[in-house]
């Protein structure tokens, strides 16, 4: 696999049930997402954007197809391998899943500590930093509760970035928010990914979103229909 | 605290963090826990003042091997032993001395509530077979109708008790004669009756006619010093040829009634499985809670799940809880089974306390109730799917 490729995926087939209710959501997807990239996955509901996502993810076991991630096969590999590597990605949700008995300094630690042997004082400081990056300085000891919707996603893109990640995988993480906190947050990721170098994959149907991406990827019954933007 | 269990554990006390969160439960889970542990205090209180009172009365004597009859489980049960034993027993070389002892309930009608003493009647010129305290004071029970009373007994005034003396002595009415009590000793009530009394076995024999000299309840031997107790007591067992009699080392004698107290009594049983009811209260508390809690927080730990948290990291919360709860509850649980068991004894002059082994038992198993219901809780988590999360 080329070494400039964050993810590289091959024949990747999966399918949800047993029996009569076996039904395949994805088909024979090719794709690759250079370093430092930022690539948006569209799709009608129910394409299956979420179901590359958790699979390039190691939230679910690879069926049929091979996928590289970080130099690793994920197909076959086992449940320890996968979390050992999910500990290098970053992930951001629809909803920010934000511990609501951690203050947004403690949720965001929460995303260095996975990683032993990280000794408490860095934590903290990289901690203050993410927030820092995400406009939060002021709001570090807030609880979840006392945060406003957009406030608490920059908590979960500073959860997700902190750790520095290899990969960022976000699904539609600005559906929740009005629009200048949805513009903020996909700023935020843009600029963070270009500053370290991160890869993002997004999953949006947000149009606003469109231009700020390097590649555009279009899925329609779980098949890869276009590509737009560099290869 | 939160800075102590970040120390302890390595990482955010999120355990404690989320205990905490809800303040209400919190305190509930608490004070279930602590209401177990007052459940299992009370009822090892009562089972230990029934040991220690078991236990008393053969403190008052002092002998190396008791002879009694076959139903003889405690020193005030079962039937009699033929006075010719003893005599049987003297053909041991290692056997020193011997005296039959009478054990029966006598009642004081003190109008309308009684007190009930056990009763030993003794030979007032072996002073040798009790204990120091009691030994200086047997001479007066050579004078018949003379007793020396407990002075810790159940329904007998600290003051009245006090007033005994050679001087001043106290006389009663029971089974149609007057004792006269000259002296007193620190005994204690208990759960057969209320106190104990000394009488001559002269006295006793006439307090109760159809009883014979030649029939004590039990038979106390002493050896020569040096001697081995345990052989002495094989060979006594070939020597008196009644096979039917127990003859046991004093000590055994004493230990084989608690074991008969605890296990075979009603009422031993009966505290014994108030221990599990407080231990079982206790175990459905903590899992309950936990559970409850590992269910509310099923969307965080499938967020941790997705940022690559493995299940020790799960594991390690719900054990942090665990260990707080049980902590944290075994405290206030402590503080008030001490009130309520120091109260109870106050109340029915029973030996009852808190004692430090007592105290260090309850935490421990606190502790280990309070983690294994964490540990089962922890099966919940299986439910928290990180691909569910998008
Ligand atoms: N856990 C599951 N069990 C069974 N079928 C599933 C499961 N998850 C997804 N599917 C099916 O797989 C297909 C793709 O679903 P997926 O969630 O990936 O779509 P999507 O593009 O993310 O849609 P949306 O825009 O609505 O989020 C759909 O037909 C869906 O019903
Ligand atoms: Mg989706």
């Amino acid at each position: 696999m080329g070494s400039n490729m964050i993810v590289e995926a091959r024949g990747l087939s999966h399918w949800f049930g047993d029996g009569e209710a076996r039904k395949q959501a994805l088909f024979d997807i090719d794709l690759a997402l250079p370093r430092g990239s930022l690539t948006v996955l569209m799709g009608p509901s129910g394409s299956g954007k979420t179901t590359v996502l958790t699979l390039l993810g190691c939230l679910r076991g690879v069926q049929n197809g091979t996928v590289g991630l970080l130099g690793h096969e994920l197909h076959g590999a086992s449940e320890a391998e996968l979390t050992a590597l999910r500990q290098r990605l970053g992930f951001i949700f629809q909803s920010h899943n934000l511990h609501e008995s951690l203050t947004a300094m403690q949720n965001v630690i929460m995303g260095v500590q996975v990683r032993p042997g990280v000794p408490d004082e860095l934590a903290r400081s990289a901690a203050t930093q993410a927030l820092g990056l995400v406009g939060l300085s002021d709001r570090l000891d807030y609880l979840p509760a006392n945060l406003s919707g957009g406030q608490k996603q920059r908590v979960a893109v500073a959860r997700a970035l902190v750790g520095n990640p290899a990969l960022v995988l976000a699904d539609e993480p600005t559906a929740a928010l009005d629009k200048d906190s949805a513009a903020t947050i996909i700023d935020m990721l843009k600029r963070l990914g270009a500053e370290r170098g991160t890869t993002t994959l997004l999953v949006t149907h947000d149009n606003r979103i469109l231009d700020r991406a390097d590649r555009i990827l279009t899925l329609e019954d779980g098949r890869i229909v276009s590509i737009a933007g560099g290869t | 605290m939160s800075r102590l269990l970040q120390w302890i554990f390595g990482r955010l006390p999120i355990g404690w963090l989320q205990l905490t969160h809800k303040r209400g439960r919190f305190l509930a889970a608490l004070s279930g826990v602590a209401f177990a542990n007052v459940l299992v205090f009370v009822q090892l209180g009562i089972m230990n003042s029934m040991g220690t009172a078991t236990l008393r009365p053969y403190e008052f004597f002092s002998a190396d091997i008791m002879i009694s009859a076959s139903d003889a489980n405690a020193l005030a049960e079962g039937g009699n032993v033929a006075r010719q034993w003893m005599l049987q027993a003297f053909a041991d070389p290692d056997v020193t001395a011997g005296m039959g002892l009478f054990v029966s309930n006598v009642p004081w009608d003190r109008g309308g509530k009684d007190i009930s003493f056990t009763t030993f009647g003794i030979d007032p010129a072996e002073p040798g077979f009790l204990a120091p305290e009691i030994a200086g004071k047997i001479a007066l029970l050579q004078v018949q109708d003379v007793a020396i009373l407990d002075r810790l007994a159940r329904g007998l005034t600290r003051d009245e008790a006090a007033a005994i003396r050679p001087q001043t002595p106290l006389s009663f009415e029971t089974q149609n004669r007057t004792l006269t009590a000259l002296d007193t000793f620190a005994g204690g009530g208990g759960f057969g009756g209320d106190g104990f009394m000394f009488i001559s076995d002269q006295t006793f024999l006439s307090l109760f006619p159809s009883r014979s000299s030649g029939a004590p309840d039990h038979i106390l031997l002493r050896v020569r010093p040096g001697a081995d107790v345990a052989a002495v007591t094989s060979r006594l067992r070939g020597l008196i040829s009644d096979p039917t009699l127990r003859i046991r080392s004093y000590a055994d004698a004493a230990q084989e009634d608690l074991r008969y107290q605890q296990m075979q009594r009603p009422t031993g049983l009966i505290f014994g499985f108030g221990v599990l009811i407080g231990v079982l209260v206790g175990l459905v508390i903590v899992y309950q809670v936990l559970s409850a809690d590992v269910a509310d927080h099923l969307r965080e730990y499938a967020t941790f799940k997705a940022m690559g948290y493995g299940s020790r990291f799960f594991l390690g919360i719900v054990v942090e809880e665990a260990l707080i709860l049980g902590i944290l509850g075994f405290l206030p649980g402590l503080a008030v089974g001490t009130a309520i068991l120091t109260l109870m004894g106050k109340v029915t002059a029973l030996p009852l306390g808190m004692t430090a082994s007592m105290a260090i038992m309850v935490f421990v198993g606190t502790v280990v109730f309070s983690v294994l219901s964490g540990t089962f809780a922890t099966r919940r988590l299986a439910a928290a799917d990180p691909a569910d999360l998008f």
